[in-house]
């Protein structure tokens, strides 16, 4: 089975950070935490002084190298580029194996490995929901009965998908014959809570004409596990994904979850070469879209009255150059809609995965942030291109009072598809093959 | 390791959260940007001018050493805790008190990073122009207690011609206030002057009154490249006597520019040998012909091409060029000695050309880059720590390069301090008689050295 990299194989990263501080101008939890513990240069010496034995695995130093969104904006303003969010990883890694896993990160970890697990809860889960949940008003999700372990009692939560995604498709839909073969990667939140993020991705691609595979044995992308510290069952998912993936000698494989992207084009590559081969394919929706040149068939679409204003929330994983613009390039295309400047588009929803289970208070406190920017712009809807940030964003909202509606691009896409040639182009054909 | 009762009484000054004596945060409360760590023993988080009062007084009771520090990250060790004790961080303090557009000043608690300070007076349509590299991440206080200057400080001087008074704890406790808000005043000794740059030997700085001016309307940005290092320092001398004072003067020697060629979005092509980047910044009608007046002075020394931004953007890009430089360096070599000598104007061709002849006499790559316009250099001594020798040929070319700084009347820091880093070269620069004078003032303020010991003079008070 592959495996990550061990602490100790980044002695040498380590010693090039030089403690300059970049990182406290950038680091989101810093920012409210206030503590040199919490920011990259901080953990870097934490790493250093455990690997020489100055200080042990204690209580105080798990809670510190839990304080990460694994957001990468330390790495990539690092003057030298130390990769401190895979050291943070590391150091989970080695936490889990000396510690044990917390009874969370275990569950996560459990579940995740286990398709027909998964299954079974999100269909018992969605069974049961009015005994555990109740709905928030304006349909924006769901909100915990009783007190539990790890869920905020006050935190909102998006419904469970009556049918998983992948079980109401068919693995492959036929496009034009000469036209390539996309793989779609799913994600557990598309493919469980967001399948409308789903339909919008099916819609795009079949107005292109693509063809499309849906590998039913794709699983997690790995990097709620790897998170958790988890990196033997990361290791785990990555290699039934790769086999999944590849199955099929696809074109291109495409993903549009932010996270899910970020875990199957970074976090697997050591892995190994047919590993790096895979991170080397996949491709964001967004990204492949505009190289299809779909935004320019968006922009021949009948313009339509009165737009609607839509602010777009940059995902801490879809920062990237390149990736960064995409998103913004389909929206700006789209005939219904205004794409509006929103105040801290580019700040981190607050999410991290994992990092607002157990740190709710400062993940609310950075959702507080962009409450206030959303508030402050014209925008009735805010598009994100991750399913993570959107749950997020749609608890923020409901905390604020506020009554803007939190949505994924691909939905806007689709929405804007409806009726019109290039959204009729290939769908009545498309068939079983 | 200080005793249970210090910390309670820590405790009961500032509460309870804000004192730490957990080995994590001693860890990462042990260093600066020189990398080298010390843990304190304590870190006091305070709210207020009143609760460092409290904890100084106790600290001189107890005999207890106390670190003033605000973001960590100075270049010579100033923040350190070197002796242990009480690593005092004053980032709680963060508050712009007030922007007075009336009377163009600013009242700040030292804990307000510089950026966000420069950003809030800007929207009001002022300016604060001192702009340390570390401007996002330090804090005004940091910037105060070492004198931090910055590319733009050709032109507009450094932190201490912008300083106007503070509120300072002095090492026994007391509050003072130094200066005040007017832009004249001369009641008494100089104490903000004293203050500024005393390295957090002297005082805790708790409020600062900066003055403030109004923001220039545009910039021009240009990067110009010539085929000698010779040409290109001739160029900055030639324009400071040419009576025209850019923003900014910035310039990076072959070796510099090796390290960014491959990087940089700009076509360095292979015939040049050194760069000046010039802005100047004022009335609009003005820059242009500044900046014409300012090609036509270089055209003659050996330029090899010249880029001029046409928009914001274009102007970033160029400075890209600049700031790729520090973090390429490694290419050269993994360990780099830092110093930031400053020599008159007129004397940086001098200069330039006895490091050259340093580096090649020792065989060990020294690269040079910075603040031109006002004769400040970064000398970059890039050396492999795992080679045998390279240590000590660094040490004996900080030495050389000191030397000649100070044969040309130049200092051996021009915005970095002394802090522990230039400590023992101290003697090359200040003759023993000034050195006592100072230490004199120390001793006075701080009978029992509590305050910062072990920073800018080596041997005991």
């Amino acid at each position: 089975m592959s495996k990550h990299k061990d602490i100790e194989a980044y002695r040498k990263q380590l010693r090039e950070c030089v403690k300059c501080g970049t990182c406290r101008a950038h680091c989101p939890v810093f920012k409210q935490v206030q503590s040199e513990a919490v920011v990259a240069r901080g953990k870097i010496s934490l790493a250093e002084a455990l690997m020489n034995d100055e200080i042990e695995l204690d209580r105080r130093l798990i809670s510190d190298i839990s304080q990460c969104l694994a957001c990468g904006r330390c790495v990539r303003k690092c003057p030298n580029q130390v990769p401190t969010d895979e050291i943070i990883l590391a150091l989970r890694r080695r936490i889990g194996r000396e510690k044990g896993l917390t009874l969370f990160g275990r569950g996560v970890s459990t579940v995740l490995q286990r398709p027909w697990l998964m299954n079974l809860l999100t269909r018992l889960g969605r069974m049961f929901s009015w005994l555990v949940f109740r709905k928030v008003p304006q349909n924006s999700g769901l909100r915990l009965r009783f007190p539990s372990p790890y869920i905020s009692r006050d935190r909102t939560i998006p419904e469970i998908a009556p049918r998983a995604f992948r079980q109401s498709h068919p693995e492959f839909i036929a496009g034009d014959e000469d036209k390539p073969l996309v793989t779609f990667f799913t994600g557990c939140m598309i493919n469980h809570m967001l399948p409308e993020i789903g339909d919008g991705v099916l819609a795009a691609l079949q107005s292109l004409g693509m063809n499309i595979l849906i590998p039913k044995d794709q699983g997690c992308c790995g990097l709620p596990a790897l998170c958790a510290g988890d990196g033997k069952g990361a290791a785990c998912l990555a290699d039934r994904n790769l086999e999944a993936l590849t199955a099929h000698k696809a074109d291109f494989i495409v993903t549009a979850c932010a996270s899910c992207h970020s875990g199957l084009t970074k976090h697997f590559r050591d892995l190994g070469p047919d590993h790096a081969a895979l991170a080397d394919k996949v491709m964001d929706i967004h990204e492949f879209l505009v190289d299809q040149g779909f935004d320019e068939k968006l922009l021949q679409l009948p313009r339509q009255e009165n737009p609607q204003p839509v602010g777009y929330h940059v995902p801490c994983h879809l920062r990237e150059p390149g990736l960064k613009e995409a998103p913004r390039k389909l929206l700006s295309a789209l005939p219904s809609i205004r794409l509006v400047d929103m105040k801290h588009a580019g700040a981190c929803c607050g999410l991290g995965g994992t990092f607002s289970v157990y740190h709710y208070d400062i993940s609310k406190k950075l959702g507080a942030l962009k409450a206030e920017g959303i508030r402050d712009s014209e925008a009735e809807i805010v598009a994100t291109a991750c399913p993570g940030c959107i749950m997020q964003l749609q608890d923020t909202i409901n905390h604020a009072g506020m009554s803007q509606q939190v949505c994924h691009v691909l939905e806007l896409v689709a929405a804007d598809l409806k009726n019109t040639d290039l959204g009729q182009a290939n769908r009545t054909d498309a068939k079983l093959r | 390791m200080l005793e249970k009762r210090i910390i309670n009484i820590l405790r009961d000054i500032v509460g309870k959260e804000y004192v730490s004596t957990e080995k994590t945060d001693r860890i990462c409360y042990s260093y600066d940007a020189t990398q080298q760590q010390f843990y304190p023993d304590v870190i006091v988080r305070p709210a207020d001018a009143e609760q460092i009062s409290l904890i100084l007084k106790m600290a001189n009771a107890e005999n207890i050493p106390v670190y003033p520090r605000g973001a960590g990250s100075g270049f010579t060790g100033g923040s350190v805790p070197t002796q242990g004790g009480i690593a005092l961080v004053l980032t709680r303090l963060d508050r712009i008190l007030r922007i007075d557009q009336d009377n163009l000043i600013a009242e700040v608690e030292p804990g307000v990073i510089t950026a966000s300070l420069q950003k809030a007076v800007e929207e009001v349509g002022l300016f604060y122009p001192p702009d340390p590299a570390s401007l996002k991440f330090s804090t005004i206080g940091g910037n105060v207690a070492e004198c931090a200057g910055g590319p733009r400080c050709v032109k507009y001087g450094v932190t201490k011609d912008y300083v106007l008074g503070m509120q300072v704890v002095t090492p026994q406790g007391d509050v003072i206030r130094t200066g005040g808000e007017t832009m004249k005043g001369v009641v008494g000794y100089d104490l903000t002057k004293l203050m500024v740059g005393s390295e957090g030997t002297l005082g805790v700085i708790t409020k600062i009154v900066l003055k403030l001016l109004p923001k220039p309307e545009a910039k021009k940005t240009m990067l110009v490249m010539f085929d000698s290092i010779d040409g290109a320092a001739r160029t900055v001398s030639n324009i400071i006597r040419g009576k025209i004072i850019p923003t900014t003067l910035e310039f990076m020697d072959a070796t510099a520019l090796e390290c960014v060629r491959q990087n940089a979005d700009l076509d360095i092509p292979e015939s040049a040998r050194a760069v000046l980047i010039i802005e100047v910044d004022g009335d609009r009608e003005l820059l242009e012909r500044q900046a014409a007046r300012i090609l036509e002075i270089a055209a003659p020394l050996g330029v090899v091409h010249t880029s001029i931004a046409a928009s914001d953007e274009e102007s970033e890009q160029l400075w890209q060029v600049r700031r790729s430089v520090s973090p390429s360096l490694r290419k050269v070599n993994p360990d780099k000695y830092n110093e930031d000598i400053c020599v008159p104007r007129s004397k940086l061709p001098d200069m330039i050309r006895a490091i050259e002849a340093i580096s090649n006499n020792l065989g060990i790559p020294i690269v040079n880059f910075g603040h031109a316009g006002d004769g400040n250099i970064h000398v970059n001594i890039m050396v492999d720590r795992s080679i045998d020798g390279h240590e000590e040929k660094a040490e004996i070319a900080i030495r050389e390069i000191f030397a000649k700084t100070l044969e040309l009347g130049g200092t051996m820091s021009g915005e970095h301090g002394v802090g522990t880093s230039k400590a023992p070269y101290i003697p090359m620069e200040l003759d023993s008689a000034t050195v006592v004078y100072m230490k004199a003032i120390k001793r006075a303020l701080d009978p029992k050295n509590i305050l910062n010991p072990g920073k800018i003079f080596l041997e005991d008070l």
